[in-house]
């Protein structure tokens, strides 16, 4: 809150008001900082002749739930809602994360009470319907992977390498090699998740450096090779948006050195529909239903990364098993209940993200299999439309080539601008726009990873290039400050993000609040 | 003070009476960005060539530290757990991350001089 001294229009600065607020653009405080406890709660008179009988535990201090009415919670959370971006509101070109179009039609289906408030205990016969939802999601992906096996309890990307991964390991041990395999290897593009999997299971990780192209040689991992490898974790399309053109050499050298392929399907999208993972010798591959199969991405989830398994892997999928009996569906919840197969375990206590599983089904039904196919084109599509539509202003690290289902700029084009990566996307927010992934991949300089989602139309991407464009030019025409404040006209101007690394504050406490003020 | 010899990683090292110096490059601080975490290796720890050593984090990315030459860690510099922000001021210098005995002083014969190193900088950038 300001005092109004100083003047609305004071020279170099925001114009100010007494509330804070910017137009209709509310600022809104911590719910323990709204409301008052009076306007809340239910009085009750002292009942005649009470006792206390808790002596010395009696509470006398307030536990500090915040007090607020109903039309004042409604508030509180309608604005934090109205400050929340994204694919709803606009194009959200994340890079490497995919911001998965979601149908509104499977939300619908995802609130069928068949689907929605059955629960996991209940008697399998009472909700065959929903384990059969599970069998057909299970056909489609194995269909979609060329793979014979599939886990569908993981919860996300990360979770569904740790499976993957585990079933490896598994294998080695029935091998008897779990002690002698104790490398993976990565390349030094990776998704930061696949080393970190590999270290939570005891793997030392060895990088495996990317060709000048941005993609991985055969000859390099065949070079890594030798008797101590387990496997190689590897993500096709590549976080540079390239496909590893030499994937199907790379699982070749792999499995003739006694080791697995496991790969980061986070760029299913891609080629979902266009190339089955099993045919490039794949042996465990995540699928993030939430970035291929739609749900909402980016939203707050939850993610599911379903995990498929080639032969040689698929004795070891985890717990619990679909099994389909005549007309009835079953899950195989026990390892005595098996048929030869050697589960590892279970990773979730029941069975999976169910409404996710339902979104995923219903996209697919929906769309059917050309219809997959041509999400996953027009993925590529737009982005190499983004890629044409800046190609000559903006720097591609790995040169003028033809990218997958995103596109990867670097920080060249600002050199001699005194602006950074940063500036630049900070500089989107003003524009209107999230910005793209910056400084990822590591493995490019001032990287920018732009991702549109397949469903945008022309008109959103050029709109998109041509706001871009124009920063460029105000760049490079010496408009620094556009970039130095930005955003200017976001809720927040720049933030101090290494303070907040350095000195996060993670909990709230009154005193904390007031000295901060 | 020891004349420095670096790594194509962009740490360097230091050597006096068979103790090492170990520390990232101005050049690595610069394009690491605003540093804001550091863990070190325990004392006594013992890194081949190439280990990873320390792990460096900025508000851009998290980076491991290798040990440029095999040895036995005999002191870590607590200030740059504390004040991660002594990395970005003075890398080469009051911001060094360990020490370790060197196991085998032919390993630094691999190293590059300053020079040489500058010039690398030069094909890198």
């Amino acid at each position: 809150m300001t005092d109004m001294t100083t003047k609305f229009f004071a020279k170099g600065a925001q114009p100010s008001t007494h509330t804070g607020n910017r137009g209709l653009q509310i600022e809104e405080p911590l719910i323990f900082e709204a409301g008052a406890l009076e306007t809340s709660g239910v009085d009750f008179e002292e009942p005649e002749a009470f006792e206390s009988r808790l002596g010395d535990v009696e509470r006398h201090d307030s536990i500090g739930l915040p007090g607020l009415s109903e039309p004042e919670t409604m508030r509180h959370y309608v604005r934090l809602s109205q400050k929340n971006y994204s694919i709803d509101t606009g194009i959200f070109p994340l890079g490497s994360c995919t911001m998965k179009h979601n149908p509104r039609i499977n939300e619908k289906m995802a609130r069928l009470p068949g689907f929605g408030d059955i629960h996991p205990l209940q008697p399998q016969k009472t909700i065959q319907g929903a384990i059969e939802l599970m069998a057909v999601l299970s056909e489609w992906l194995t269909k979609l992977t060329g793979m014979p096996a599939v886990a569908l309890s993981p919860k996300a990307g990360a979770h569904g390498e740790l499976c993957g991964m585990t079933a490896i390991r598994a294998a080695l041990e029935a091998r008897g090699e779990a002690q002698t395999r104790r490398v993976v290897l990565v390349p030094d593009s990776a998704h930061g998740t696949n080393p970190a999997t590999a270290a939570l299971l005891g793997f030392e990780v060895r990088a495996v450096a990317a060709d000048k192209d941005g993609t991985v040689r055969a000859a390099a991992v065949r070079e890594a090779l030798g008797p101590d490898v387990a496997a190689m974790m590897i993500t096709n399309p590549n976080t540079c948006g390239l496909f590893e053109p030499e994937i199907a050499e790379i699982a070749a050298a792999l499995h003739e050195a006694g080791a697995f392929l496991y790969c980061d399907g986070a760029n299913f999208n891609a080629i979902a529909g266009r190339v089955r993972p099993g045919d490039l010798g794949i042996d465990a591959m995540h699928i993030n239903l939430h970035k291929t199969f739609s749900t909402p991405h980016g939203g707050g989830g939850p993610g599911s990364g379903p995990v498929v398994f080639s032969e040689s892997l698929a004795p070891f999928a985890p717990l619990p098993l679909i099994r389909k009996d005549g007309d009835s569906f079953a899950l195989i919840e026990n390892e005595s209940e098996t048929q030869g197969e050697h589960p590892f375990g279970r990773l979730v206590a029941f069975h999976g993200q169910m409404g996710m599983f339902v979104r995923a089904v219903s996209y697919m039904l929906s769309f059917g299999v050309d219809g997959v196919r041509q999400a996953s084109e027009d993925a590529v599509l737009n982005a190499n439309y983004i890629r044409a539509g800046l190609r000559d202003v903006m720097s591609q690290p790995f040169g003028d080539k033809v990218c997958m289902h995103e596109v990867l700029f670097d920080d060249s084009f600002l050199k001699g601008t005194g602006l950074s990566t940063l500036d630049f996307a900070k500089a989107m927010i003003d524009e209107g726009f999230h910005p793209m992934t910056v400084y990822f991949p590591l493995v490019v300089h001032g990287a920018m990873l732009i991702e549109p989602t397949e469903s945008e139309g022309k008109q959103s991407l050029d709109q998109f290039i041509g706001a871009l464009r124009s920063l460029v030019r105000a760049a490079t025409q010496g408009d620094a400050e556009r970039f130095k404040g930005a955003p200017h006209y976001a809720p927040r101007r720049r933030l101090d993000e290494t303070r907040a690394a350095r000195q996060p504050v993670l909990s709230y406490s009154p005193a904390q609040s007031k000295a901060a003020e | 003070m020891a004349e420095p010899r670096y790594t194509s990683d962009h740490e360097y090292i230091r050597v006096e009476n068979g103790i090492g110096t170990i520390g990232i490059s101005q050049y690595a601080q610069d394009k690491l960005g605003d540093i804001v975490f550091v863990e070190l290796p325990a004392v006594g720890k013992v890194l081949s060539k190439g280990q990873e050593a320390a792990v460096v984090e900025s508000v851009k990315a998290a980076s491991e530290v290798y040990a440029p030459v095999s040895g036995e860690v005999v002191e870590v510099n607590e200030a740059i757990v504390a004040n991660p922000e002594l990395v970005n001021q003075d890398p080469e210098g009051n911001a060094w991350f360990l020490k370790i005995r060197i196991a085998n002083p032919r390993e630094l014969d691999q190293l590059m001089p300053e020079q040489a190193y500058k010039d690398y900088l030069e094909t890198v950038e």
